[in-house]
């Protein structure tokens, strides 16, 4: 068909090549869709905060962070790290700390859209009842804001996942990354491209399916 | 550490210095993200009118078909189809350059965003807005022209915005097939001449200051835009 061959990729090439790939971007977007979200957190607590001195630096740090490509983060970071620490760093570790990085700027975003959601009355409901602010945040607000926004923080970990690829820039071996060797080794890049593609569109298709249904089932609750 | 700005005054070793170089990358940069937004506005305008239409299940179909197609796979990815696949499979595409296959797939990967928006903004309008085209006679064609789209068009002028720049951004993605801009600068120049921290900090500014540049630029035409008494950004709900 069309002159293409996509016999090579058989189990063996799979489990050579695309599995371990497979299994780092997946692990980067577990560990940086939650870190993002806790340092998000922290971020939006920060900006909602009402004092300068913690609003001004978050404010800085969001909007910096959302200014910049994502290829120019990843690349900035993977200078930056061993220049700070003093030693070289391997490309997956620079990685997983840059999407934590980078995702908590969007997440934070989300969590703030989250907690301003939250009618005032909750707020004063918590204070009343005698709570501190963290009392206050951990059991009423942050419940509730985290509940309202899970289907906008699961896109965003959709999107995140397709951005896993852009690693790409300082080589790091990620399901995209996986395809491609398979893809040289065996002398048919554009099999292995279109085969990359049809895996990506999978899960994500996937993943978006299942967050259009979680919505649905949000929606009858409230 | 010490600054060492003058690496930009040195000759990069084809007779320009790293300043000229860096700025004909952002010309590069501009040029990339222009075309492939006029490309994803067009066709995403389109598509995600197409996906509103009453009775034209198939027409829809297509158009949900089209969105769910370039935005579940990654920009990158659609990057390589683009310029590897393609070119391979339909032979015509040999003799495109590069430029144009990059620009085909941060247009048609964008597009499938501003679809959403715009179906997003046409079914924000109530539904009277239409019946009120019809009931005057209104053909289709001539409801979505002079009735619905530019009232969803106002709609959607936020999100177009940050899809605009999002677009910017996404075009640093172009460095990966080998286009002369910012972000293929900003990994040569940094391994020519070891002054990564300048280089990145400089190309880092251009990227900011046009995505800034686009964030005016819109705010601008929803200003000219702005119809008196109906809708006006930044005054939705009460409490």
């Amino acid at each position: 068909m069309l002159g293409l061959d996509f016999s090579f990729i058989n189990l063996d090439v799979l489990q050579k090549f695309v599995w371990g790939g497979l299994a780092f971007s997946v692990q980067l977007t577990i560990v940086s869709t939650l870190g993002g979200i806790f340092f998000g957190t922290l971020l939006a607590l920060m900006r909602l905060s009402g004092k300068a001195a913690l609003m001004a630096p978050a404010t800085f740090y969001v909007n910096g962070m959302r200014s910049v490509p994502l290829v120019m983060v990843i690349l900035w970071f993977y200078l930056l790290i061993p220049f700070l620490i003093g030693k070289p760093i391997g490309a997956e570790v620079s990685a997983i700390i840059t999407f934590v990085a980078f995702e908590a700027a969007y997440f934070s975003e989300i969590m703030r859209a989250g907690i301003q959601s939250i009618p005032r009355g909750q707020v004063f409901a918590g204070q009343a009842l005698g709570m501190t602010y963290a009392q206050n945040m951990r059991l009423i607000i942050l419940p509730q804001a985290f509940r309202n926004m899970l289907p906008v923080l699961l896109t965003q970990t959709i999107i995140l996942f397709q951005d896993t690829s852009l690693v790409y820039a300082i080589g790091a071996y990620d399901l995209l990354k996986g395809f491609t060797n398979a893809g040289k080794i065996y002398g048919r890049p554009e099999e292995a491209y279109l085969t990359a593609a049809v895996v990506y569109f999978v899960i994500c298709f996937a993943l978006s399916w299942g967050v259009k249904r979680l919505q649905a089932k949000i929606a009858i609750v409230r | 550490m010490t600054w060492d700005w003058q690496v930009f005054l040195q000759d990069d070793g084809s007779g320009r210095t790293y300043l000229e170089w860096m700025l004909e990358a952002w010309r590069w940069t501009l040029a990339v993200a222009g075309t492939s937004w006029l490309v994803a506005m067009v066709v995403g305008a389109l598509v995600g009118t197409l996906r509103t239409l009453p009775d034209r299940p198939a027409l829809v179909r297509l158009a949900n078909a089209w969105v769910e197609l370039f935005r579940n796979i990654p920009l990158l990815v659609q990057i390589f189809l683009w310029y590897f696949v393609v070119p391979k499979i339909i032979p015509a595409f040999q003799q495109v350059p590069g430029f144009v296959l990059v620009v085909f797939g941060l247009g048609f990967f964008t597009s499938a965003r501003i679809a959403e928006q715009f179906r997003a903004g046409i079914q924000a309008l109530p539904r009277g807005q239409r019946y009120a085209a019809l009931a005057m006679g209104f053909t289709t064609w001539q409801s979505y022209r002079y009735v619905i789209l530019p009232m969803a068009f106002r709609i959607i002028l936020p999100p177009l915005t940050s899809e605009s720049m999002n677009l910017l951004k996404n075009s640093s993605v172009a460095f990966a097939v080998s286009i002369a801009e910012l972000t293929m600068f900003a990994m040569q120049a940094q391994e020519e001449t070891s002054r990564g921290i300048e280089i990145y900090l400089a190309v880092t500014a251009l990227y900011a200051l046009s995505a800034f540049a686009v964030n005016r630029v819109f705010a601008f035409i929803e200003k000219k835009m702005r119809i008196p008494g109906f809708i006006v950004a930044g005054t939705g709900g009460g409490h």
